[in-house]
């Protein structure tokens, strides 16, 4: 009874029972029915559905792609961030909502958009068949659509950090002598490094399970251009709904390690930084 | 090293942050620039150091022109006004910043860098701090971190932006002591940028008093105290009282209050007093007529200060009298006073 009369700020026990219940219902709820439906295989069942080969070279396409993407926007992001940070410019609150159009847009149009103007024929597409390169319907293309649809979370994670750069800090490097390149990569880049890390993972833990976007643009042959998400998709199309759900098991518990270790990673970081020693 | 700005201005956008302005500081000097915010005090500072490029006019370091010189070529020492440490460094390594910074062929070896650390960490007392980071000491040792990672470089002018602001009364007496020992040691010429008008008359060679991107007077503190170019030096330098009034008969009167005096040409209608220059009475006298009521006494310190209201006063006066004078009178809340002044100045009104 004390306790509930300490405490100050109302509604507690309401806002954290809807929370729960959303929880439940959107979260728990969906991966309980996940597990009901893994527990009608065996574990060799289980492992002969999450290694086979046709699978196995998917694997290899989406992390292969995802990595690809999620560097390209580690340094593509990075860059956004910097410039939406650092600068102004006429346009530039144009430019900041446009960063969150990849969130915004129904990822299917995305895919559309980008097959339709990757294709051989397309507008940027006829313009890199004479050099060789193609990118709708190759590895390439699923890369891109990847870092399409996640550039935003480097972008928003790295922005608010640079933004909150201690204040004169590249300053006070440049009266010391230090190099524009030194002050960067001993000064800014430490402070911002864990954010980038983090958005990088997320981009990549996005990319790992982006559907939408990609089928477009793949190609889907088998092999050599098929996601994992897609291969999923086929599962249920045929009915494997056990089959189906043994992969999503495996995306889901690589994405939720990823996440858990740069949460920690992260926490240690920052720990660090404000000078706490608990 | 000598400075000499040579009618420097800065606009930004359609605001004048400093109109020409020229200004001389000899070599080992300490000149402190004091002016209210937007002054253009900080402006003329980063100008200064090439942290910021005037408009126009020139800055000479000796005879050096470093107008179009970087700041990492001009070899400025600057202590930033929240220190801007570099948080996810030790405080050895901010030390050693500016030293491991220099190219291959000037970089000192590590041992040399950790000697001449360390020798700077024993001389700002944070030797036993070393292996802290930035965010794990207190306000006034932050502030020392800043002084020695700007001295590390052994430059030949040393600039302070508001080096005391963020910190206690205490901690900043202290530390005032403690730059003017260090700037008398190391012999570099330093400015520094203060709101605060007695840091920089106790600190100051000399005080550049500035209002509206504008010098008003450049003189040492005795001279700028004692004999202040104009009203805004006047009032900005210490604490001002005000009377305001029709002269007429021989007297300035305003309602029933009236200070008897010659009419000013300067100033017709005002003149100004210093707390120390008013006298507490229980009853008029033939040089003035002012009936005043006690509204606050703070018995701390040296003096006694006494703030005092009435119908006729636009703002409430403040009075410091002695301790024998206050144990006489005994004020208290309330008390029904005349004041006496015993000095008072006149200046010729502000242009807008």
């Amino acid at each position: 009874m004390s306790a509930r009369a300490a405490r100050v700020l109302p509604g507690f026990s309401l806002s954290l029972g809807v929370t729960l219940l959303f929880v439940s219902l959107i979260l728990l709820l969906p991966m309980t029915s996940l597990i009901g439906q893994l527990s009608t295989l065996s574990w060799s069942q289980y492992w002969a559905a999450i290694t086979d080969p046709r699978l196995i070279a998917s694997y290899r396409v989406t992390i292969g792609a995802a990595l690809a993407a999620s560097l390209f926007n580690a340094l593509f992001g990075l860059l956004m961030a910097w410039v939406l940070a650092r600068y102004t410019f006429p346009g530039k609150r144009l430019l900041d909502a446009l960063m969150d159009l990849p969130f915004a847009l129904p990822t299917a149009v995305a895919g559309i958009t980008l097959a339709t103007l990757y294709s051989r024929n397309g507008a940027v597409g006829s313009l890199l068949a004479p050099l060789g390169i193609e990118v709708a319907y190759t590895w390439l293309g699923i890369a891109l659509a990847m870092a399409f649809t996640s550039v935003p979370f480097v972008v928003r994670t790295v922005q608010p950090v640079l933004e909150d750069l201690p204040g004169q800090a590249d300053e006070a490097a440049l009266t010391l002598g230090a190099s524009n390149l030194y002050a960067f990569r001993r000064v800014i880049l430490p402070h911002i490094w864990p954010a980038v890390v983090t958005g990088t993972g997320l981009s990549f833990a996005r990319s790992l399970g982006e559907f939408g976007a990609v089928i477009f643009i793949a190609g889907n042959m088998p092999y050599r251009t098929e996601v994992v998400s897609l291969m999923m998709a086929t599962r249920l199309e045929e009915y494997d709904y056990a089959g189906a759900a043994a992969i999503a098991s495996l995306v889901m518990l690589v994405s939720l390690l990823l996440l858990l270790a740069i949460n920690l990673w992260q926490g240690r970081f920052y720990r660090h930084l404000h000078g706490g020693r608990h | 090293m000598s400075i000499t700005v040579s009618d420097v201005s800065r606009r930004f956008g359609s605001t004048t942050a400093l109109h020409p302005l020229s200004l001389e500081i000899k070599q080992g000097e300490m000149v402190g620039l004091l002016g209210p915010s937007g002054s253009g005090k900080t402006t003329l500072l980063r100008i200064i150091a090439g942290l910021e490029a005037p408009d126009s006019g020139s800055i000479h370091f000796g005879d050096r022109d470093v107008t179009r010189v970087h700041v990492r070529k001009r070899r400025v020492g600057f202590v930033f006004q929240h220190y801007a440490l570099f948080r996810h460094m030790s405080v050895f390594e901010n030390v050693a910043f500016g030293l491991r910074a220099r190219p291959a062929g000037e970089r000192p070896s590590n041992a040399e860098i950790r000697d001449r650390v360390q020798h700077l960490l024993e001389r700002v007392r944070l030797d036993t701090l070393a292996k802290r980071l930035p965010a794990q000491l207190s306000g006034g040792q932050q502030q020392r971190v800043a002084l020695a990672r700007a001295l590390a470089v052994e430059p030949e002018v040393l600039l302070l932006d508001e080096p005391f602001g963020a910190l206690d009364a205490k901690v900043r007496l202290e530390l005032r002591r403690w730059l003017r020992h260090l700037h008398e040691e190391f012999g570099f010429t330093s400015v520094f940028v203060t709101h605060d008008q007695e840091e920089a008359l106790e600190l100051s060679d000399r005080v550049v008093v500035m209002s509206n991107g504008r010098i008003e007077q450049i003189d040492t503190p005795q001279a700028l105290y004692r004999a202040p170019a104009n009203r805004f030096v006047f009032s900005f330098l210490g604490e001002t009282n005000r009377f305001g009034g029709k002269h007429q008969n021989g007297r300035l009167q305003q309602g029933e209050a009236w200070i008897a005096m010659e009419r000013s040409n300067i100033a017709p209608e005002e003149v100004l007093l210093r707390p120390h220059e008013l006298m507490l009475t229980t009853a008029p006298d033939g040089r003035a007529h002012l009936p005043v009521r006690v509204d606050a006494v703070s018995p701390v310190g040296s003096d006694v200060r006494v703030e005092l209201t009435a119908d006729w006063m636009d703002t409430p006066w403040l009075a410091s009298i002695t301790h024998h004078d206050f144990d006489r009178l005994q004020p208290e809340r309330g008390s029904e006073l005349y004041v006496i002044p015993s000095r008072w100045h006149q200046f010729a009104p502000e242009s807008p």
